[in-house]
């Protein structure tokens, strides 16, 4: 059905149609209006789970983590700093293989502090063996969610959807909410694979020596790889039973006759095609190859669409301090070596704490790429803000 | 559940924590993991933090426990028993016993945010603590449970502060049972366990571990220095029940503290040349302070 609603709600909904059993969660802008709905779903009686009210957001991964090792569908939601403290659970989860799914409500991380949008939260996260979906819109958000439970319970991985704090989590726009009937039949019950259970004891998070580390290391880096089918699966068996396409691996716009594209994930993509558009009126072709997957990469997807393309932007709302462009980095590499030379990728950081993008820098990018490659630059820079002691 | 005073004070010897493991000998973690597990039986789950106890019994692929075991980390054994808990309330599951244990730097300073939250929100675990009195797994630094004078690989002087009371401070939550035990009395603590797991709510249990290696004392002297820690007015036993204090073991005849520090090579230079220096004077305050608070 067809709602007005805020992003977060739409989560929420769509999350409670999963019927997880345990939700833990710690308050943290601006992730605290999923999990405030999620908690008036169970109030109202609408959703049958515990509501596991903890002391921080490494304790709400830590019970989530042991719901879960318990056979429970489990689910957490964060933002920043929340997701920094939860870091050594995150690696833990992914390690255990235990099917969690988290939102991210993308937010830029301290010093200094920022509530505001970008993506260096789960940026920082990215190797830690979660698989990370990229929501463009809330109506993506919310289905990704649903796509998110099965695909962590088939391949045994934790699920994290991402999606841009305010600019989604708190943005009004109408949302297709599914029935749950729909989602029931989409979602079987979850069948946990390793369980503590004392009808059957085994031992869970036993320590590995250098004997066997190295192995279960190989095997979640091959589990990681091979999620791309399940990933791809899942969301064509989403667009078959709710009729529209919503997640998947990569998705491109306007792609086919484009001379320069841009590379991108994130809500940004939606200004992106606008642009797109008006520079298409113009005569100018640009595309868009927009990452779904961040983690597992989709280097086979974007080589494979853009091995034709030699003059390429990526823009991204994170940044690998000292390196440059984390997203730009993967880009790069996912071109066999031989060929880099005559193709021309572009780095440009943008948004960072809640900067806007206004379509006008997005033009003077790709304007300025049309011209001359970019190693990396800062979109947006206050130039007046920053002072020759500064650097 | 209730259970009767025979069935509370038989020694339980069930093997779910079987032998094989690889604890130094004379470890009193050892020995306290394996009372509690015989005592809470097979229908048991065991959330262990990360320390000696884990890593002792935990290989891959050779555990040494023949109940559910789950590790994951330091600091969150009682986050994750919650979850446990939270997902055989959700399932329908249970009855079954979850227990969180850890060592006293898991408890005490990394572990203790974890454990006031578990504690608070009223969760259905029993905690239990095994203190050795500092970090023995990374090599012997201080805990915010190293006594007063100990010489820790970081308080290489000597501690200079006194003991944190974390029974206290887990009674403080208003939790409906508290207990403190010892590795030298089978009886009492297998008893303090399967009381505990009579009791719906969140449970702790404090049990002082001695550790050879770190303590600095042979093996087959544990069991003595639990007796001196009990008898010295050190480590009070009692059991708090619903915020009462109850069941304080009376100590039959009172030993000076000198007793308890000679044997334990930590606190070897608190005495000079057979001297004890002021620290000791210091302690034996600290223990007639717990004779006259708990009246022991």
């Amino acid at each position: 059905m067809l709602k007005q609603i805020e992003g977060s709600r739409a989560v929420a909904e769509c999350v409670a149609m999963c019927r997880p059993n345990v939700i833990s969660a710690y308050p943290i802008t601006p992730q605290t209006h999923i999990v405030e709905d999620l908690a008036m779903i169970i109030g109202q009686g609408k959703l049958d789970a515990e509501f596991i009210n903890v002391e921080s957001e490494f304790a709400a991964g830590s019970v989530v983590l042991g719901a879960s090792a318990a056979g429970a569908r489990a689910y957490s939601a964060t933002s920043s700093q929340g997701l920094l403290l939860m870091c050594e659970v995150i690696y833990c989860i992914a390690g255990m293989r235990l099917p969690i799914v988290l939102t991210c409500a993308n937010r830029a991380i301290s010093a200094p502090l920022s509530i505001w949008n970008d993506q260096q939260d789960s940026m920082a996260l990215r190797d830690a063996g979660w698989i990370q979906l990229h929501a463009e819109d809330n109506q993506e958000a919310a289905d990704l969610h649903i796509q998110a439970f099965k695909i962590a319970e088939q391949t045994s991985l934790p699920v994290m959807v991402c999606m841009d704090g305010f600019i989604l989590t708190h943005a009004y726009e109408p949302v297709d909410i599914p029935e749950p009937k729909e989602v029931d039949h989409f979602l079987p019950p979850f069948t946990p694979k390793n369980i503590v259970d004392p009808r059957s004891p085994k031992g869970i998070g036993l320590f590995a020596d250098p004997r066997f580390y190295l192995e279960t290391r190989y095997i979640l880096h091959r589990a990681m790889e091979k999620s791309e089918e399940t990933i791809k699966a899942v969301s064509a068996d989403f667009a078959k039973t709710f009729g529209r396409n919503s997640g998947g691996f990569i998705k491109t716009y306007k792609l086919e006759n484009a001379d320069l594209v841009i590379v991108s994930m994130g809500s940004v993509v939606g200004t992106i095609k606008e642009l797109i558009d008006r520079m298409e009126e113009e005569g100018k072709k640009v595309g868009l190859v927009q990452i779904c997957s961040y983690r597992p990469f989709p280097r086979h997807e974007i080589y494979n669409v853009l091995k034709d393309k030699m003059n390429i932007v990526v823009l991204e709302k994170s940044v690998s301090l000292g390196r440059g462009g984390i997203l730009a980095s993967d880009v790069r590499w996912s071109f066999p070596r031989a060929e880099k030379k005559d193709r021309n990728i572009s780095s440009f950081i943008a948004g960072l704490g809640g900067r806007n993008i206004p379509m006008d820098d997005l033009r003077y990018m790709v304007e300025k790429v049309e011209k001359e490659p970019v190693e990396l630059e800062f979109l947006g820079l206050k130039k007046e803000l920053i002072s020759e002691k500064d650097l | 559940m209730e259970q009767s005073a025979e069935e509370l004070n038989k020694i339980e010897k069930k093997d779910l924590f079987t032998s094989g493991h690889r604890a130094c000998g004379g470890c009193g973690q050892a020995l306290a993991a394996r009372l509690v597990a015989d005592a809470s039986g097979e229908n048991t789950i065991a959330c262990v933090a990360t320390g000696c106890l884990e890593v002792f019994s935990s290989p891959y692929p050779d555990p040494s426990w023949r109940i559910p075991f789950l590790h994951s980390l330091f600091e969150n054994a009682a986050a994750v028993a919650s979850g446990v808990e939270a997902a055989y309330k959700a399932l329908n599951k249970g009855p079954v016993n979850i227990i969180a244990q850890g060592g006293d730097g898991s408890t005490a300073d990394i572990g203790f945010q974890c454990i006031s939250g578990m504690f608070e929100r009223g969760h259905n675990v029993l905690y239990v603590c095994y203190d050795n009195e500092a970090y023995m797994n990374t090599g012997v630094q201080r805990s915010s449970f190293t006594p007063l004078g100990a010489r820790t690989s970081t308080t290489p002087m000597g501690n200079k502060t006194r003991k944190k009371n974390m029974p206290l401070l887990a009674a403080d939550h208003g939790i409906p049972y508290v207990a403190t035990a010892t590795v030298d009395d089978f009886r009492d603590l297998q008893r303090k366990v399967k009381t505990a797991l009579s009791i719906e709510g969140p449970k702790y249990i404090h049990i002082l571990a001695p550790c050879p290696l770190g303590w600095g004392h042979h093996g087959e002297l544990s069991v003595q220095i639990c007796r001196l820690a009990k008898d010295t007015g050190i480590f009070p036993i009692y059991e708090i029940i619903h915020g009462k204090v109850s069941n304080v073991r009376k100590i039959p005849v009172k030993v000076p503290v000198e007793e308890y520090l000679k044997l334990q090579g930590r606190f070897k230079h608190l005495f000079k040349k057979g001297q004890p220096t002021p620290e000791v004077a210091e302690i034996q305050e600290i223990a007639n302070q717990n004779i006259e608070r708990f009246n022991l």
